[in-house]
């Protein structure tokens, strides 16, 4: 059921050149996502998974092969329309926040929102509604220096959020953060899939974190291993 | 899609309030095309002022007479009977049965000037009422006209501003000869202003010139008369004289001392390249620190137009900053400022700065070519950052 199906990639390869050396990362990988997917991409650091994550953001191009995104090909667009595609379908959520050090919180989450024709008024009402859903309308006005690690990233999930779109991308969003911490922003994402119907492709080394997601996939050498999770 | 400039006067927003961040390197900056605009002006300003000195003075209905070749006034020595031809000229106005024509010495004093205590020439120029009624916008400031047949003379208020010695009432000994200065006067602001005047036949006397003079001015009807006047003066051998006008006269001399804006201009120009160096290297800095906040702001979809834009933005900004903190001091510490610098006779002209309103759009178009470029290429570079760069922000 193509409908179904948010991410259809096809026999994707990726290769780096560094100096002389060629690097493949993927030879020939396939992988769907259906729509309302909670997937975590788990494999061992230089596996690969950062790379796969910008190749579905439209950050970076694969070598070879297809990506569809709702059943059209977005592997091949230029650098302006994949702009304006991130911006109108993708949140992203960084290891490390990548909040704007000199805008408050509520500016950082508004960014998204100025690529829309929403006026400021509405861009307001907006930004409160993603501050209050992770729990931080009360830190509107702080500086991302004035917050802890936990925190930011919320500030970061409300601004992945803001503009409502169908995904989202985080690469690993607890690896900054501690225990405690990292279980709140998961039961956050978990919400957000559950009753949010977003579909959330999450990369991570965290065993426990892959526990959240509906699926985890096992990436080594290039190829998948599939496992379904546990439920917790 | 939200409009491109919500984007661009976002990302310059977030660039300016970064700006503490890179807060010596940006002043540096700031500082560097203040300087250069400075500069530039100050030499914009003293050319525009000495130009206006000169060129105010020159008439076009006053011709002036020197011996054939003499270039300058100082050169130059006509006799009586070449003046009392030139009175007989076609185009020489005459009032009654006398031609309006005032025959002229012209003899280097010494003086101090006021701001280096060092010596400097200043010209004393002998002529009689007619001479004095041809200079525009003449009148006694202070004191009194000096009286024919005596050693008094006046003195050009440039003169008394920027000479020692020279106040109405001083006696100054010049060689064996005393004089008193009674007077000080203005002619505008031009030229005329940077000599002492006194009774033409005084000097003659205390300078040994018998009955010789060395130049000549006459009324004429109108610039047009200048040919005429040519003609006669070929065809009579008694009379080896150029002849031209005195607005051209002037005009001529201003034109050899246009090296002063030259100078000036290519002073700035080499210290503008340094600022450059300087401000590219900010800009590179300052794109280097925002890698990260350009690559996020790409993942969320900003377009790279306006990480160009943000950057090429903050240049702009911090160079035009400059031009108008150099215009400022340039206009508190020059504007209206007195100088003195040789003229065509070897004499001290005095002039003032200029500073008018064009000058200073001239200097904030050169902060503003410094911004561009120490902004343009920084400004590609930040646009070519790749959006994943934003994966390895900090880490
Ligand atoms: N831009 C690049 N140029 C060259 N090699 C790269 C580049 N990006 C990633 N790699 C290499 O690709 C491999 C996978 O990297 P990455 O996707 O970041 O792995 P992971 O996120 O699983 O740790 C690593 O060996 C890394 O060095
Ligand atoms: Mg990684």
């Amino acid at each position: 059921m193509a409908s179904e199906t948010l991410y259809d990639l096809k026999a994707i390869s990726k290769k780096f050149t560094r100096g002389k050396e060629t690097i493949t990362i993927f030879e020939s990988l396939d992988l769907q996502i259906k729509k309302g997917d909670f997937v975590a991409i788990m494999g061992p650091s230089g596996s690969g998974k950062t790379t796969l994550l910008n190749m579905l953001g439209g950050v970076d191009q694969p070598s070879g092969g297809e990506i569809l995104f709702d059943g059209k090909r977005v592997d091949n667009l230029g650098e302006g329309d994949l702009a304006r595609w991130r911006a109108n379908n993708i949140g992203f959520i960084f290891q490390f926040y990548n909040l704007m050090p000199m805008l408050n919180a509520a500016r950082n989450v508004e960014l998204p929102l100025l690529l829309t024709k929403l006026n400021k008024k509405q861009r307001n009402q907006f930004v409160e509604t993603a501050l209050t859903l992770v729990g931080l309308a009360d830190r509107a006005k702080h500086m991302p220096g004035e917050m802890s690690g936990g925190q930011q990233q919320r500030v970061a999930i409300a601004r992945a959020i803001v503009s409502d779109p169908k995904l989202i991308l985080c690469d690993e969003p607890t690896g900054d953060l501690d225990r405690t911490t990292a279980d709140e922003i998961l039961e956050m994402l978990q919400i957000l899939n559950r009753d949010h119907g977003k579909t959330i492709v999450m990369v991570t080394h965290d065993p426990r974190a892959a526990k959240y997601a509906g699926r985890t996939l096992h990436l080594d050498k290039g190829a998948f291993v599939e496992r379904e999770a546990e439920i917790v | 899609m939200g409009s491109l400039l919500s984007q661009i006067s976002a990302v310059v927003a977030m660039n300016i309030r970064s700006l503490p961040k890179r807060l010596w390197m940006s002043l540096a900056m700031v500082i560097a095309s203040a300087v250069v605009v400075a500069i530039l002006l100050a030499f914009l300003a003293m050319a525009r002022g000495f130009e206006a000195t000169l060129e105010g003075a020159g008439s076009d209905n006053v011709a002036i007479f020197t011996r054939s070749g003499s270039a300058s006034e100082i050169n130059s020595t006509v006799t009586r009977e070449q003046v009392n031809l030139v009175g007989d000229a076609p185009g020489v106005l005459k009032e009654g049965n006398t031609p309006q024509v005032s025959a002229e010495l012209y003899v280097i004093l010494d003086g101090i000037k006021k701001s280096s205590q060092t010596e400097a020439n200043l010209p004393l120029r002998g002529l009689d009422v007619t001479g004095v009624g041809m200079r525009k916008g003449f009148e006694i400031q202070q004191g009194r006209m000096f009286t024919p047949g005596t050693n008094e003379m006046v003195v050009g208020a440039g003169v008394a501003s920027q000479f020692e010695g020279f106040s109405v009432g001083s006696e100054l000994r010049f060689g064996k000869n005393v004089w008193t200065v009674v007077g000080i006067f203005g002619t505008g602001g031009n030229v005329f202003e940077s000599e002492a005047w006194a009774d033409a036949k005084v000097i003659q006397s205390l300078y040994n010139r018998g009955s010789s003079y060395q130049t000549i001015r006459a009324r004429i009807e109108s610039s047009a008369s200048i040919d005429a006047i040519r003609d006669y003066i070929a065809q009579d051998p008694r009379l080896n004289l150029d002849v031209e006008t005195e607005a051209s006269f002037f005009a001529e001399q201003g034109k050899q001392l246009r090296y002063m804006a030259f100078f000036g201009l290519f002073i700035s120009v080499v210290m503008a390249l340094g600022a450059l160096a300087g401000a590219l290297n900010t800009m590179y800095t300052s794109v280097a620190e925002r890698t990260g906040e350009i690559a996020t702001l790409r993942a969320l979809g900003f377009s790279n137009l306006s990480a160009f834009a943000g950057t090429l933005a903050e240049a702009m900004l911090l160079a035009a900053a400059g031009g108008l903190l150099g215009a400022l001091a340039a206009f508190l510490l020059f504007d209206g400022m007195s100088a003195s610098t040789l003229g065509g006779s070897f004499t001290q002209v005095v002039f003032s700065f200029e500073l008018s309103t064009d000058l200073v759009a001239r200097g904030m178009v050169m902060a503003l070519v410094i911004g561009l470029l120490s902004g343009l290429f920084p400004a590609w570079r930040a646009s070519r950052i790749p959006v994943v760069a934003a994966f390895r922000a900090n880490g």
